[in-house]
This record gives C-alpha cells, structure tokens and sequence, in this order.
C-alpha cells in the first residue's frame, strides 16, 4: 500500500440531459470530464422516437403528409415537399409550374426560419439572449407569411401528392417584400451583434471542428458539410422543382469549425431571400390563363364544365367553399394542383358539384381506397434546412407504402458529435451541439 | 455615546434599507430593462387589486413565492455547509457596503454625522477583504450539494473570483498612491480637485486604465454575463442548481447586491463618490463665473442624490452589458485576466509611480 502517497486523479462522468436545458430534453451526453476538458463523449438519441415510419405504413400515401410536418418541425415545409415529390416521382406525376414555384417560395422560408432558430439558439446557448429573440422576432415574421399561406404556423401540412393545398393570399407578394425587408433588418442588427463581437467571435472559433474527409465519411450534409468546404446542395447536385432556373450561390467554409456554420447558415439565409424574391418576380399563373392562350382544355375538364353549365342559374357562377384558404376553389385549385385524378381530392366545387367529382373524392379518401402508386421504388432528397433530407419510398401496388423510409440529415450529425466534441471544452459542449441544429422530430423519427 | 450608536444604527439601517431595496428592485430592473432591449413588454401581470405599476409588484410575487417553495436539501448533501452558503453569500456582500461613503458629512442637531456606516482607515483593504471572501458562499454551495454541475460551477467561481480580485485589487493601488490613503471617505474628498480650475480630478481622469480594468475585473466578480462562467445558464445551470425557495433566492439577490456594489465601488473610486461638479460646501460655484448658494443640507442631500444616481447610472450600464455580450469560456476569461487585465494594471501602477514622481 504505498500508492497512499501519490495523487490519484480520475475523470469525472457527466450526465448532460436529457434533463438539461441545452437538450431540448431528448438528447443525454455523457461527458468524460478531465477538469473542463471533454476526453470523450457518449451521445444517446431515441427519447423523441415515434415510429414515423411504422406509422406511414399504417395509413394511405395521404395520411403520412401530416406526420412529415413532425419532423422537422422548425422547417416543416420542406418535409412535405419532399415527401409529396417522392410519391409523385413514384406516380409520374408532374406538379403545374405555379404549385412547384410555391413549393420552392415556402421551402426557402422554411429554410430561413430553421437557420434564424438554429443561430438564435446558439447565440442564446453562449449567453447573447438579445439576439435570440431578435432572431425569433424575425421568424415570426415569416411565419406571418407560412400562416397567411397556409392557414397554420406549424402544423401546415401544406403539400398534396401532386400540387398544394392553397394558392397564395391577395397581396401576398408586398407582404412577403415587406417581411423580407424587415428580417434584413434584424439579420443585419444581428450580424453587428454577433460577428463583430470577438467574445462570440472567439467562443465559435476552433471548436467542434470536423474535416472534409470526416464529415464526407459520416455521410453529413447541408451547411455542416459546406462549412468544411466541401460544395455539395441537393439543390444544385440534382435539381428538383425550379431550383435549376433560380440563380443563388451556395456559401462554402473553409475550417469546418463552428463559426463557419453560423457564417454559412448566415450567407444561406441571403441566398434564400434572394430565391424568394426571384421566385416572386417569376411566378407564373396558372392553367387557366394558359387555357386562354389556347391550349386544349383536358376531357374531365370539358365534361366538368358541361355538367355545371347544365343548370342555367348556377352556369358560370364560383361557389365560395373555403372561406381562408384560396385553394379549394377550383379556379385556384387548378392553378397549383395537377389535374390528377388518381392523386388528388377533386376541387370542392367539382365535389359538390358534379358525380364525376363527388366520385372521385370518394375513391381517394374511402377506407381501402386512395392513392395507388404503381409497383416500384423510389428515392428523392431534398435540401432541408440541415442537409439532404431523403425519402425512400417502397410500393406494393395497394394504396399504403410498404415501406417509407426517412433519411434525416440531423442523423450523421449526431453520430459524429462524439468526434466533435472531443479535445474541446466542457462550455463548448452546448455552442457545438447547437450548431449541428439537432431536431428531435427529425433524428428520431 | 448611547446617542452615537444609535446615529450609526440609523444610518446602517439606511443603508441596509436602500441597498436591498435597490437590490429588489433590480429584478424589475433586469425584466424590464432587458424587455425594452429586446421589443418585448416584460412581466406585468402581478397586481395588487387590479393596480398593476408596470409590474413593480413582480419582485413581491417572487419573494412570496420563494418563502413558499419546498427547501430542498439533496440526499447525500452537507445539510450544514449547504445552509449556510446561500448566507455566508449575502453576508460578505452586504458587509462590505459599511465602507462605502454615501454622503459628505451631516451636520444635525449638533451631531456631525459622516455618512459612512463604518469609518475605516483601511476602509479598501477591508473592501477587498469582504469580496474575497464572498467566494466561500459559492464554493461551499458547489461543494456542499452533491453535483457534479454544481460542483463544476463552484470550481469556476473560485479560480474566476480568486483571479479577478488581484487584478481589481492592483487596479486600484494606482488610486491609493495617487490619494494617499485607504480611506474610502478621504479618497472621495480628494477627488473633489479640479484641474486647471474646471475639471473635476475624479479617479476616472487621473486613472482611466485601471477604471477600464477596474470595471472588468468588477464585472467578473458580480458573476454575470459575460462573466457568468460559475452560472453558465445552458452549460452547467450554475453552483445553485440544486437550491430551492428562498434559499436559491439569496444567491438571486447576492447577484444583484453584488452588482449594485460594484456600481457603489466603481462610483467611489471612479466617479467622485457623492462630489457633484462645483458644488462647493456653500453651494455651486461655477469656473466660468456665478455661484447659487445653498444651505449646507442641501449641499449633503445633493451628495446622496449625486451618489445614489451614478449607483443606478452604473446599475444601468451593467444591466446592458449583461443583455448585450456572450459568455465567456473559462480558459479565454482565465487569458484575458492573466495576460491582458492583470499585466496592464502591473503597468499601471507603475506609470502612476512614475507619473507622480516626475510631477512632485
């Protein structure tokens, strides 16, 4: 027994969460603490885990639109554009110009309230509460627009399989200019804030570094993998929607460190605004102005409108079914959605209106009946806020998904957070894991 | 000397009184100044019979609240030592404001009164004292709650507040030699100075450098954003995250005793303490010709309001600090104490030797 003598130091085992602020309450890091230096850190995810895909499978193609609201549910938006193009990439189904320019207009707001959350957060994590709710001040505004748009701030389940539920609001482009002018404002006030603040400044840099090579290696994509330089986006690697005609640059990092997150995350939220902006210039109208222009009304259409010109009195006139949204009705409904029977819920007025509508409504939404892709398989990404968010969508032929298949992109994040977190310090611990975005609603499905 | 004691009790009273009540009033002061900052309206819902005072009754509520709540002792706690933290927390940080001058002295009914709860000759060195010693409230409640984050936070405190306090205790010999004592009061008095007839020789022109490292060593005493590494809000919840009720309520208001200390030091040492700008002990007398004589009364209460306002000036300042900045990491707090703040009070004190020798 001589060891009596010598100092006998050993590690301190931290629990971090899920009883902690910083976790959202779904996360717990244990940390081996050497004094405030991380020697090694155990991530446990799964406390949010609702069996998204389980779920999927249990109902039609329809019923999972709602669930991918749940993802992420700081960008909710974009999980119902994917969801929806992978099912009408299953069905060949192409969504009118006017419905994709739409989706990209609210994918891209999305996109600026997630990253507006995510720095807010991280900022709010190192002590800067102001900027937080600047931040959060800034989202609502935008979340004005999704609300004005959608009718719900959150829970928007915006996207049909084959177009969307609702066509843009009377004055919905000043609104939007105005909006996009006002978060400017606080994007700038923040950047004063925060970028040339050299506590904040300090704090980012050099922590949570990964290289290009790891973060390749652990499949991380979005903003986390551009800020280790390297330049992949869904949005310009494989274009989906109109992204291909929209002109916007995708920032790239150098150090792959958290401060060059927050400066990517930044850049992108310009970009995005910027997106907006030509999405709003260049939108175009819908069919009905092309039908003017001459091109041939579609067979349904022209039984449709024979069967309401039928009945003198009511020839001619709209029927006001949807007293919010302007998405319903079918001069609206034609203009974002596919003129798709064996998708989409007929407008309301055909449904009430007219057999053929009331049929067809009744053969999508009827137990054992709806949406039927054809046999196959199918993949389709998407650039979420945090990076490629993917579905892989299996069909058997009957009207539920065998198989729905989510690849989150908060996932190899936080399997590489471990990495990230070794060598740096204890305080560092909650700025990196804000910085990887992590959304409970999206990592554990 | 019954009638002495009882002037120094008043006066501690008073003091006692306005300091708590100042530190009260700084959690309305935290809500609602941070509100303002960040477009927001702050707590306003508390109300005694509809009266709401722009939520002036939160502090109240809070109180009411704390005394009501469970006082949670954990298993496997030191029930003794984590009793007594959140104690020996407020205790050294309200002593300390029996050095602090509020006022010239009081001349009443025959007594003169120095309005100084305690006139000591080494009135900052017990200063000093004081402050060093707050540091064993939070040791001891990391130590005494059996956590490990409050463990954590405490180990922060100590090094944080053991590092700054040499740093804040050099910056002010610069002032000692300059005054040439360690009297709080006397030091007041010597600011009261002017140079080249119209500006007043407050610490803050003679010594601006260790004003500047003075308020960031201060700052990192009060234990608050960007100081707050012992609390460290999202990181380690603090040294008393395991207090309850008003126990945690004492560490709450130590923050803001601390802070309106801090605001009464930097005033003291910086401001003039309770000077007002040419008022002289028969009233104001301006450099550029005319005087408005007062009673020497009037002269004091100027002093307290003088005093009592630079306080609150101060109080403000920090508030907006504290609203403003990030958080430091422990070892960048640790690099800019050792090798910014601590060298350039070393070169101050020298400088002001140096200074004081040519000019003699």
């Amino acid at each position: 027994m001589e060891m009596a003598t010598e100092y006998q130091t050993r590690d301190l085992l931290l629990n971090v969460g899920p009883a902690h602020p910083a976790m959202h309450g779904i996360i717990r890091i244990v940390l081996q603490l050497d004094g405030e230096t991380v020697k090694g850190a155990d991530v446990e995810i799964g406390y949010l885990h609702r069996g998204f895909e389980k779920m999927c499978e249990q109902g039609g193609y329809n019923h999972a639109i709602p669930y991918t609201d749940r993802l992420n549910y700081v960008s909710p938006l974009i999980n119902n554009v994917g969801y929806c193009l992978a099912i009408e990439k299953l069905m060949g189904i192409t969504v009118p110009e006017r419905g994709q320019y739409l989706r990209v207009l609210m994918s891209e707001i999305s996109r600026i309230t997630d990253h507006l959350t995510c720095i807010g957060a991280s900022a709010m994590e190192l002590g800067a509460f102001t900027v937080f709710l600047y931040m959060i001040k800034a989202r609502e505004y935008l979340w004005e627009l999704v609300e004005q748009v959608t009718g719900a701030r959150l829970t928007i389940s915006y996207c049909r399989v084959g177009g969307v539920k609702a066509d843009l609001p009377a004055g919905f482009e000043e609104r939007a200019r105005l909006a996009l002018r006002q978060t400017r404002e606080v994007l700038a006030e923040c950047d004063t804030l925060l970028t040339r603040n050299r506590i904040f400044v300090d704090r980012m840099k050099g922590t949570g570094r990964i290289s290009a090579a790891d973060a390749l290696a652990y499949g991380i994509t979005g903003p986390f993998l551009r800020s280790t330089g390297v330049n992949f986006d869904v949005r310009k690697q494989t274009p989906y929607l109109v992204y291909d005609r929209l002109s916007f640059e995708v920032p790239l990092g150098q150090h792959g460190d958290n401060l060059d997150r927050y400066f990517c995350r930044m850049e992108e939220m310009a970009q995005s605004m910027r997106i907006i902006e030509q999405c709003l210039a260049q939108i175009p109208g819908g069919p009905i102005q092309v039908d003017e222009h001459g091109r041939p009304i579609a067979a349904a259409e022209m039984v449709d409108a024979a069967k309401m010109g039928r009945i003198p009195e009511i020839a001619g006139t709209q029927p006001v079914t949807d007293p919010t949204l302007e998405g319903s009705n079918k001069i609206f409904h034609q203009r974002v959605n596919a003129p798709e029977k064996r998708a989409l819920l007929p407008p309301k007025d055909d449904t009430y209106g007219n057999i053929e509508g009331l049929m067809n409504h009744f053969k999508l939404v009827m137990y054992g009946h709806g949406i039927r892709p054809p046999q196959g398989e199918v993949y389709q990404a998407v650039e979420g806020a945090n990076g490629e968010l993917g579905f892989y969508v299996v069909s058997d032929g009957t009207d539920k998904p065998y198989r729905v298949r989510c690849r989150p992109p908060c996932l190899p994040m936080m399997a590489a957070l471990p990495m990230l977190l070794a060598g740096d310090m204890m305080a560092d611990v909650v700025p990196t894991f804000g910085s990887i975005n992590m959304i409970g609603g999206e990592l554990d499905r | 000397m019954l009638e002495a004691f009882l002037i120094k009790l008043s006066l501690a009273a008073a003091v006692f009184f306005g300091v708590l009540n100042l530190a009260g009033l700084h959690t309305w002061i935290e809500r609602k100044q941070s509100a303002i900052m960040q477009d927001r309206i702050g707590a306003n819902r508390a109300s005694i019979f509809g009266l709401r005072l722009f939520g002036l009754f939160h502090p109240l509520a809070d109180v009411l609240k704390l005394f009501t709540k469970e006082d949670f002792i954990p298993p496997g706690g030191n029930r003794v030592l984590h009793t007594l933290a959140p104690f020996l927390s407020a205790f050294f940080a309200l002593v300390v404001f029996a050095a602090i001058p509020i006022g010239n002295t009081l001349t009443l009914g025959g007594w003169v009164i120095e309005l100084q709860v305690a006139s000591l000759d080494i009135g900052l060195l017990y200063i000093l004292a004081m402050l060093s010693m707050g540091v064993y409230g939070v040791v001891l409640a990391g130590y005494a709650s059996n956590n490990h984050y409050a463990f954590l936070g405490g180990m922060r405190a100590a090094s944080q507040m053991l590092s700054y306090e040499i740093t804040m205790g050099i910056s002010l010999i610069g002032l000692i030699m300059w005054s040439g004592t360690l009297d709080l009061q006397a030091m007041v008095r010597a600011q009261g100075q002017y140079l080249w007839g119209w500006l007043p020789l407050w610490g803050a022109v003679v010594q601006p450098v260790a004003l500047i490292v003075f308020l960031a060593a201060a700052l990192a005493e009060t234990k608050r954003i960007p100081f707050d590494m012992p609390e460290g809000e999202s990181e380690i919840v603090g040294y008393f995250v395991e207090y309850s009720g008003m126990k945690f309520g004492l560490f709450f208001m130590t923050d803001f005793i601390e802070t309106v200390l801090v605001a009464c030091l930097a005033t003291t040492f910086f401001f003039g303490g309770w000077q007002v700008p040419y008022l002289f002990p028969d009233g104001f007398r301006f450099p550029w010709g005319g005087a408005i004589p007062m009673a020497p009364l009037a002269v004091t209460l100027a002093g307290i309001g003088a005093f009592t306002a630079k306080v609150v000036g101060f109080c403000w300042l920090f508030m907006t600090v504290r609203w403003t900045l990030p958080r430091f990491r422990y070892d960048q707090l640790m690099r800019l104490g050792w090798q910014y703040l601590f060298p350039i009070s070393l070169a101050n004190v020298v400088a002001t030797g140096l200074a004081l020798r040519l000019l003699s």
